[in-house]
């Protein structure tokens, strides 16, 4: 049986931006405010739509923060959740169109 | 039949003259009262219509703001404008409760500083020693608190809602008419700012440094700002990096009693000596 996979993108109805390692957010919707931390940022910018969650997991989170790749992708879901729940990031099992803010 | 005749009043917060017009002499004297220390004679860049309805009491309900087509739509349940930024005009339906008309106020100024780098800031500030210095925090913090200890020769700019722009050197503050507990209108002038302190109450003066993304949040969460608009958001965030960058934010916990102000004083001599000694920007 395949695997399951996520897929996430950015919401086009947000703005970003980087200051001291940290990346904040804001839903100009309903202007909630997100402060993320470095693993958090990593999978919000490498968030493209057509990249799995496992893939950016392993790539962005496991190589750079050397974690263990179960406890990340758990993380990394609960993470995705939360922030999809905000409207600030956009989750399908399939590819998404890129929403670039 | 012929239209009753419109009275005007300029009103200019913030450097930035907008003309109030309304056919009701009572609530003109009544803008006029309330706006005394703010009433303008210069041209004014904005124009907003009044008529007067029957509506009922200022409401609790959540500001809604949003663009339709190029106009922008501001709706509470006790007053509905329409304004649109290309002619700088607009039309506001309310009864004659002035908060209404503080809250269609604020929310117009709003939209014009987020398009000129600026914002207001849910605080109090005050000018010392030619300084304007910020406070702000949560309902209960201390804004009012720390503008009523303020020494004789500091001059109150607001103690509920500050007014900010960018300027040469950094950052201006001015006064506002919108009042707080200490139900007060502010002086009507401006001076450069030296700092924004995040208040909290403790059983003694100090002064914490706070890490700029920290700094960026407490801020963006005090900012006023209701529409939803991405491309406002955008630099309303971009403008509150700015901020961050140009303006020593600080965490000021204090003890409710006049030594509080000394203890300001002494912070910013001590942060312009430290800084001319070892410049951030050289």
């Amino acid at each position: 049986m395949p695997e399951h996979c996520i897929y996430i993108a950015r919401s086009s109805a947000i703005a970003a931006r980087a200051l001291a390692g940290e990346m904040m957010v804001m839903n100009s919707a309903d202007s909630t405010f997100f402060t993320l931390n470095e693993v958090a940022t990593a999978i919000f910018q490498a968030a493209d739509g057509h990249t799995p969650l496992r893939e950016i997991v392993r790539d962005h989170v496991c190589e750079q923060f050397q974690v263990d790749p179960e406890q990340a992708q758990a993380d990394a879901e609960q993470f995705v959740a939360e922030l999809s729940s905000h409207g600030i990031l956009l989750v399908s099992n399939q590819p998404l169109a890129a929403e670039t803010p | 039949m012929i239209a009753a005749p419109r009275k005007v009043a300029c009103v200019e917060i913030g450097a930035i003259p907008i003309a109030l017009s309304t056919c009701d002499p009572g609530f003109f004297e009544l803008l006029r009262q309330r706006y005394d220390g703010f009433l303008s004679s210069s041209n004014p860049q904005f124009e907003l219509e009044f008529d007067l309805t029957s509506a009922g009491p200022v409401s609790d309900d959540d500001v809604r703001v949003g663009r339709e087509e190029e106009a922008w739509i501001l709706e509470r349940g006790d007053f509905h404008a329409r304004w649109d930024p290309r002619t700088g005009r607009g039309r506001v339906r309310q009864n004659a409760n002035p908060y209404s008309l503080d809250s269609v106020l604020r929310i117009l100024h709003s939209l014009i500083l987020a398009e000129r780098g600026g914002f207001l800031l849910h605080a109090a500030s005050a000018i010392c020693d030619g300084q304007a210095f910020l406070f702000s925090g949560i309902s209960g913090a201390g804004k009012t608190t720390m503008t009523r200890l303020a020494p004789p020769d500091v001059t109150l700019l607001t103690d509920e809602i500050s007014y900010l722009r960018p300027s040469a050197g950094g950052y201006a503050a001015f006064g506002t008419p919108f009042a707080g507990e200490l139900a007060r209108a502010g002086e009507n002038c401006s001076a450069p700012v030296a700092a924004l302190f995040f208040l909290e109450k403790g059983r003694e003066n100090r002064v914490d440094d706070l890490p700029p993304a920290e700094a960026v949040r407490r801020l963006m969460r005090n900012i006023l700002f209701f529409a939803e608009d991405k491309a406002l958001v955008e630099q309303l965030l971009a403008t509150a990096c700015d901020f961050v960058d140009r303006v020593p934010i600080r965490r000021l916990t204090f003890y409710p009693d006049a030594r509080v102000w000394d203890h300001i004083r002494e912070f910013v001599c001590d942060f312009a000596r430290n800084f001319q000694e070892a410049p951030e920007h050289a």
